[in-house]
């Protein structure tokens, strides 16, 4: 024992030593979240807090659940392909509350133009038109349904390509 | 306490389910959706892309994207015959309202980049963080614990893509979740659900069912900077070696 009289101060530290790293612990338990470290290096409660964020396209699904009627139209057409959100906009308050939510009709001036603008940018298969020379003025759905664009008989693959022009 | 055979019968199952749960942990918030079992990433297939800004505007929408700011965005190269190295790249205000005409009568190639986050499986970005505050889930979507963020931006330099920024309000890191609230819930992306031509794809690469497979044989499909190894998951169709 006499080889350890002159350690007290050491026994001393020793203590303040395990007293800090309890108090370290403690601290971390409650400063560190409860989740991180669970799937990797951060918080995995995260995930699911980016997964609640509200969403404000319906989805095609969704919109097709209604109206079925548009949605038959446009499966025979060369629109079949084209989700209702890509011309409507963003329509999932709608979906939710379909009477106090009413969408508005797009202005077909602007939305065909859109896309089907003559460009040299474009791919050379997808229809594309000079609207001004194309139809004088008149609004495209004066000669297009938007939801099936072909003419008459003309309708599917076939709209699409005789379209062009 | 007096329970009956008939009683113990109906317990022992609801018992037997109550301990699944708490054996399962925290249960998820999309009850059917599994993270193991999913890898995402995107298919952008540059022949059908027409430049029309629609994912720009829908991911806008959908995502609160600040003006000026993007999560994706649609670039228009020009390649032009002399320049084959250096085109000139233009993609005013995102192509969130299409583009300028082409010149009459100008000279090369022009064609649409559509360009958003990688979700690389070996990302700079969430390697340089230095508070664990941006991760790659365990299926495959680079995200920000922006709670966590502190907003140094060392994540925004590190992106070899420039596909993050420092949102204006909150200041903390921002960028593409390859909308992780709707893809959780069985839904494409915003810009997927938005583009008239299926220029966008989003791609399952752990289920093998999705067409993403086959056409991986089939096309000549290529990733943004490859030298770079960092394991990019936008998958370009049609990818002109120029494209930076």
């Amino acid at each position: 024992m006499s080889a350890l009289k002159d350690a007290g101060h050491l026994f001393r530290f020793a203590g303040l030593f395990v007293i800090a790293f309890v108090v370290f612990l403690v601290v971390r338990s409650y400063v560190v979240p409860k989740t991180f470290g669970q799937y990797g290096h951060y918080r995995a409660a995260a995930i699911g807090e980016i997964a609640d964020h509200p969403m404000k396209f319906a989805g095609h699904e969704t919109c097709e659940a209604c109206h079925t009627d548009i949605a038959d139209t446009k499966t025979k057409g060369a629109h079949a392909h084209v989700n209702c959100e890509a011309c409507h906009g963003a329509l999932a308050a709608h979906a939710n509350d379909p009477t106090s939510v009413t969408p508005v009709k797009p202005d077909t001036a602007v939305l065909c133009a859109r896309c089907h603008t003559a460009s040299a940018a474009k791919p050379k298969g997808f229809p594309q038109v000079d609207p001004a020379d194309h139809s004088s003025g008149a609004p495209c759905q004066t000669c297009h349904n938007p939801h099936s664009p072909g003419i008459g008989a003309d309708t599917g693959a076939s709209a699409a390509k005789g379209g062009a022009q | 306490m007096n329970i009956s055979r008939r009683h113990l019968l109906v317990l022992l199952p609801a018992a037997a389910v109550a301990w699944k749960h708490v054996l399962a942990g925290t249960p998820q918030d999309s009850p059917n959706y599994q993270m193991s079992e999913h890898w995402w990433g995107m298919l952008i297939d540059i022949p059908k892309c027409i430049g029309c800004g629609n994912c720009v505007r829908a991911c806008q929408t959908e995502n609160d994207v600040p003006d000026g700011f993007f999560r994706t965005w649609v670039e228009r190269y020009h390649r032009s015959d002399i320049h084959l190295e250096n085109p000139e790249v233009i993609s005013p205000d995102g192509g969130k309202e299409g583009f300028p005409p082409v010149p009459e009568g100008a000279e090369g190639d022009y064609f649409f980049v559509p360009k958003m986050c990688n979700h690389c499986s070996d990302s700079p970005c969430t390697q340089v963080c230095p508070v664990g505050a941006t991760f790659i889930s365990p299926d495959g979507v680079v995200l920000i614990d922006q709670k966590y963020c502190l907003g140094c931006a060392y994540c925004v330099q590190a992106c070899p893509y420039g596909c993050r920024y420092i949102h204006p309000t909150k200041k903390v890191a921002d960028k593409c979740t390859l909308c992780y609230h709707r893809i959780t819930k069985g839904l494409t992306t915003a810009c997927c659900e938005a583009c008239p031509t299926g220029a966008r794809q989003l791609a399952d690469l752990k289920n093998p069912n999705d067409p993403i497979h086959a056409f991986l044989k089939t096309h000549s499909v290529q990733v943004l900077k490859p030298q770079m190894a960092t394991g990019a998951k936008a998958f370009y169709n049609g990818l002109d070696g120029s494209v930076r």
